[in-house]
């Protein structure tokens, strides 16, 4: 009954669907292959204490995407710090597990691992992000679910307002920018500054501002404010404005790839002011992108491998003699996040969240590579350090160092967050070093 | 007379019986870990919704649009300015109770059909004149048009401008992420029966003899458009109100590449198949998260393994999963291979072409 035609057909089709079907079965395969989770733990468990012989703390950050190179760096230092803690004898007996999860500097992803990390593997902490976007989309899920989060550099103040379970490891913009502004004025010694911010970056437009603020406050003028946006290549038009005002400064708070190139067409301009700016160019392709034309420039950082203080020195070789490379502020900070983190939980009665949170906020004094911890009432850490580096020929040199801790206990005279003049630390007078 | 509505009221009911249901099941299964796997289950609607609204325009009408992040991006912004600057604030004066879980769902409900209906008209102001291109220059204008969006939100400082809106209030849940989807995926079954889905096709196979036929083109391509980014703005508003925090960073073109890979994958013009994708590929990454742990491996392979499997899929698949064809025409098929309308066409054809049909 049946037409050649059909026949023919029906054979395509029978192939077709194999064929679909053996796709199919492969997606549905390897789905279940990769998504079945481990049944380990058995029921569900609410984050009351730790029962087992490790601890398990949570770590989140862009391993991969747009800010590979930063989370690397704090999973560097994190991974390091656990390992010190773990062959002291860790915590109360235990050891120190650290679940690391990639968020490809995503929002969502970042959100989903925190998720993850606190309701599968009942982390009684977790440490990250990097970026302030990422933390802001993990830190609510932190508070609603009552496991602290220690955020190793996330500058925007935003991020611990959202609870009180949210810390972080560094200073942020406002306490960044003003002592930039401080140190423009009383260090360099300028009156005229232009400022050059990055549109898109909350970063960058928020650093610009308290450097602006502040420096007017100290009785300096502001010639010029222009703008660009992050992945811009052609920097002249601005730069021409700013050349007209002719500022003694220019305030450049932006990231390292920009920098490099606004400090190259500076040059061509034939200007010949020093660009100022913060942490943000802290990356060994900052020299690779600017070059000589970043000489004498300088910018603000969490610490500086050169300096000479005890436990600066042995955390940078330790980090030397692992990774082979040579730790920047973040791995520094990593390391600062989960030794703080272990400090609070050796002080803590009980090993569950609650007492965690309170131990992470009852720190004082606690001396970490990047100065000394003292967490405020909003739990950002207060009077942090803060070292100045001036840039010569492709590395950098401590310009200058900003402690009001160490302010504070030796030199009584010296009021508040004021700039330690070049001359008067012993840091200013350590050999250039290579940063790369 | 058929009562077509009523079968549709019967539907909807015992539809959000199940919801409700389904979220209260899946909110207290002792599993561990059952709060990640209900949040990529969540997001998994929100894909959904994505993926079969851009394959209205993409599959339907045949209009490559790379865009959808950018009405994704209108929806989640200004149903948050709703919520966050005038719904919130008022709904915290009142004291807490029923009365205010209501009127917070039907705010919420109003937020999200208003950040629909602004990415409509965005979607219709966009269509108009770009409609009028074809193929690669409509997708670059859509591009364009995408990412201009996002720069709009990156500049408005009253949003958040670049540092992000944090602080949106969570109001997004599993009940209406699940309803907005099926909704958008009755629309889109519905429209393709109706005459405007035909006309769609019709645009989509040809456009020149669609146009012979008196089939007006560019109005039905702007309301493909225009559709599509209505669910695309509502997708947008259920995210934000997920995530509890907007930043311009998340709408980026990649975000509708990856909208784009969805429907692809699941074959243009097959509404199953945009489902079936959307959900294999939003908990692919997350799924892949195990490959670490089974391989023993320190670096993290999944996004290796994710595109593997993308390009394996599509050498196999170069149609997408369904082709054209739905999930369930697929396995009707089965049992009988060749509809009766083409089984009668062909003999037909045989007839004419090859003489007697060869018969037993």
């Amino acid at each position: 009954m049946a037409p050649l035609g059909q026949t023919n057909r029906r054979n395509g089709w029978k192939l077709m669907k194999n064929k679909s079907l053996v796709v199919l079965a492969i997606t549905a395969l390897s789905l279940m292959l990769v998504g079945c989770p481990p049944k380990e733990g058995g029921a569900a468990g609410k984050n009351t204490g730790v029962s087992g012989s490790e601890i398990p703390v949570g770590e989140y950050g862009s391993m991969t995407g747009l800010q590979a190179t930063f989370g690397q760096s704090t999973h560097n230092g994190i991974l390091m710090a656990a390992d010190e803690i773990n062959s002291a004898g860790g915590i109360k007996g235990k050891k120190i597990k650290v679940i690391s999860e990639d968020d490809q500097s995503k929002q969502e992803e970042a959100a989903n691992t925190v998720t993850k990390l606190i309701s599968e593997n009942n982390v009684v902490a977790v440490i990250g992000e990097v970026a302030s976007s990422n933390s802001l989309a993990a830190a609510p899920i932190c508070q609603s679910n009552k496991v602290p989060m220690i955020s190793p550099s996330s500058t925007n103040p935003e991020v611990t307002k959202k609870g009180d379970y949210i810390f972080r490891m560094c200073y942020i913009d406002p306490y960044q920018g003003k002592a930039l502004a401080d140190f423009a004025i009383n260090d360099l010694k300028v009156k005229r500054a232009a400022i050059l911010r990055d549109v898109k970056s909350d970063y960058s437009m928020g650093l610009s501002q308290f450097f602006k603020d502040e420096f007017i406050r100290l009785g300096g003028k502001i010639v010029g404010d222009q703008s660009y946006s992050n992945g811009d290549s052609d920097f002249k038009a601005q730069l021409t404005t700013i050349k007209q005002t002719s500022p003694e400064i220019i305030f450049c708070g932006g990231y390292y790839n920009d920098v490099g190139q606004i400090a190259i067409q500076l040059r061509d301009l034939g200007m010949q002011q020093p660009l100022v700016g913060g942490d943000g160019w802290e990356s060994p392709k900052l020299f690779e992108i600017g070059g000589k034309a970043l000489d004498g420039c300088f910018y603000s950082n969490h610490y500086h491998s050169d300096d000479p203080a005890p436990q600066v020195r042995s955390f940078v070789d330790k980090y030397k003699e692992r990774y082979g490379a040579k730790p920047d502020a973040l791995a520094a900070l990593g390391y600062d996040s989960m030794k703080v983190l272990a400090d609070a939980m050796s002080r803590a009665p009980k090993l569950d969240t609650k007492d965690i949170r309170d131990a992470i906020a009852a720190t004082k004094g606690y001396v970490a590579v990047t100065g000394v911890i003292n967490m405020g009432a909003d739990r950002n850490p207060i009077d942090k350090k803060l070292v100045v580096l001036e840039i010569r020929n492709n590395t950098t040199t401590l310009r200058a160092t900003v402690d009001p801790a160490k302010n504070a206990a030796g030199a009584p005279a010296a009021a508040g967050a004021a700039t330690t003049p070049a001359t008067g630390t012993s840091t200013a007078t350590a050999a250039p070093a290579k940063t790369k | 007379m058929r009562k077509w509505w009523l079968k549709d009221i019967v539907l909807l009911i015992v539809g959000l019986a199940v919801l409700v249901g389904a979220n209260y099941i899946l909110q207290v299964l002792p599993i561990q870990g059952m709060a990640y796997y209900f949040r990529v289950i969540i997001l998994i609607g929100i894909s959904i919704t994505l993926a079969v609204s851009l394959n209205i325009i993409n599959g339907h009408a045949g209009q490559f649009s790379l865009g959808h992040a950018g009405f994704m991006a209108i929806g989640a912004y200004l149903s948050a300015f709703v919520t966050y600057f005038y719904a919130s604030p008022y709904l915290e004066k009142l004291p807490e109770g029923l009365n205010r879980l209501v009127l917070q769902n039907v705010f919420f409900l109003g937020a999200v059909l208003f950040g629909g209906l602004c990415a409509a008209i965005a979607g219709y102001l966009v269509g108009l004149p770009s409609l009028r291109l074809r193929g690669d220059y409509l997708a670059i204008v859509t591009l364009g048009f995408g990412e201009i969006i996002r720069v709009i939100f990156l500049n408005v400082e009253k949003l958040g401008g670049a540092r992000g809106l944090s602080g949106v209030p969570a109001w997004s849940n599993f009940i209406w992420v699940y309803f907005f989807a099926w909704m958008t995926v009755l629309v889109s079954m519905r429209l393709i029966k109706s005459s405007i889905g035909r006309a769609f096709l019709a645009v989509r196979e040809d456009e020149i003899a669609a146009e012979a036929m008196g089939v007006d083109t560019t109005r039905y391509k702007v309301q493909a458009f225009v559709i599509g980014s209505f669910f695309a703005g509502v997708a947008g508003g259920l995210y934000g109100h997920y995530l509890a925090y907007l930043n311009p960073a998340m709408f980026t073109f990649m975000k509708s590449f990856e909208v784009i890979t969805m429907v692809v994958l699941g074959g243009l013009g097959s509404i199953s198949g945009s489902i079936v994708a959307a959900i294999i590929l939003t908990f692919l990454p997350e799924g892949l998260r195990m490959a670490k742990e089974f391989l023993h491996m320190n670096s993290d392979p999944r996004m290796v393994i994710y595109s593997i499997l993308l390009i394996v899929l599509m050498l196999t698949r170069p149609q997408g999963l369904f082709g054209r064809r739905e999930l369930w025409e697929i396995l009707a098929r089965r049992k009988d291979t060749v509809p009766k309308e083409t089984r009668d066409q062909d003999k037909g054809k045989m007839n004419r072409t090859s003489g007697p049909s060869i018969s037993e």
